[in-house]
């Protein structure tokens, strides 16, 4: 989409900051401010910013629609797999101690860790749908084609 | 923890809202719009910073400053950039709002000071149950769960963030249910606008 250089390079070298940031923040959701929702969202507005640089084909390429709608509903299925995962080891509904009877606090880190993901996963896919969704046929290159 | 060092700052951050607010309405180009209100956001975000309210700070300079301003300039490529111009000022309109307004400002004034420990939220049992993080769990009724009652009667302070805590483990339920809404809305938006708009 863009033909300005330095935005093209500056962009290369931004995007994996991105989602490496995006990443950290559901990581560390426990320890420090941030979760699912927010790391979520960074994730997305680094493919959003590839798509908006290299144009919404290459971030398809990356991320085809196939890969995106079912991760939608994956991140999903984590967060109730991961609660009926705790129900079926004979604890309650997204009680975190199932996950390692043995060590509560280590159980209840790793849950909510995977929860996070779960949100995140979906927070971020949602977001890149919606971009590619609302721009669907309004981009220069692609009404060219 | 409450910073004198931040009042200046933030008065200074609200002011700019406030013009930004008067602008957004102004600006009969709706890109320009578009653009002053992702600023507005990252102003607002800075706000939250100053309150160490961090994850609405993080969620507003992602989601109001960035994302949003691209699905706002994505929409106006498919609706045009003017504006239709404005008749003059609605008098109903004005009084309402200007008397929403009145009655917003005057609930403001009940209010309990910012970070007020004596402050009934902050004062509630169940508010000092979840910053202490030894909220007791619901009674179990099966027989399975007693021999654990020492140890998993409570949840206990496994995890430092307190928010996390309390979105993914108190309120479990509601935050799974909250990224079902994220998911159907994700799939409406499939459902409703893939495929639909000829590529011209």
């Amino acid at each position: 989409m863009s033909e300005n250089l330095i935005l093209r390079v500056a962009s290369k070298y931004m995007v994996p900051f991105m989602l490496v940031f995006g990443l950290y923040i559901i990581f560390h959701g426990d320890l420090s401010p941030g979760g699912g929702f927010q790391g979520g969202v960074a994730i997305a507005s680094g493919f959003i910013f590839y798509g908006m640089v290299y144009g919404k084909p290459a971030m398809q390429k990356i991320l085809p629609r196939g890969v995106t709608d079912a991760l939608i509903a994956i991140g999903v299925l984590m967060y109730a797999g991961t609660g009926f995962y705790c129900l079926l080891a004979g604890y309650r509904f997204l009680d975190y101690t199932a996950i390692s009877p043995s060590d509560p606090a280590g159980g209840e880190a790793w849950g909510m860790t995977l929860v996070e993901y779960g949100v995140g996963i979906t927070v971020s896919m949602v977001m890149v749908t919606c971009y590619n969704e609302i721009t669907e046929g309004t981009l220069p290159e692609e009404a060219s084609k | 923890m409450f910073n004198e060092f931040f009042v200046p700052i933030d008065l200074c951050l609200l002011a700019l809202i406030v013009v930004l607010a008067v602008a957004v309405v102004q600006a009969r180009n709706l890109l320009a719009a578009s653009m002053l209100m992702s600023i507005y956001s990252l102003l607002m975000a800075a706000i939250w910073k100053n309150m160490d309210s961090l994850d609405v700070s993080f969620t507003e300079a992602a989601v109001g400053a960035g994302v949003s301003t691209v699905l706002l300039i994505g929409s106006l490529v498919q609706v045009g950039l003017e504006e239709k111009p404005r008749k003059g000022v609605h008098p109903a309109g004005l009084a309402a709002v200007v008397l929403a307004g009145g009655a917003l400002l005057y609930g403001t004034i009940d209010m309990p000071g910012f970070g007020d420990p004596a402050s009934p939220a902050n004062a509630n049992p169940v508010s000092i149950g979840y910053i202490r993080q030894d909220v007791e769990k619901v009674p179990d009724v099966g027989g399975h769960y007693k021999d654990f009652k020492q140890h998993h009667d409570y949840f206990h302070e496994h995890v430092p963030n307190m928010i996390t805590s309390v979105i993914v483990s108190y309120r479990g339920y509601d935050t799974m249910y909250e990224t079902t809404v994220i998911f159907i809305a994700g799939v409406s938006m499939i459902l409703m606008l893939r495929g639909r708009r000829k590529t011209t």
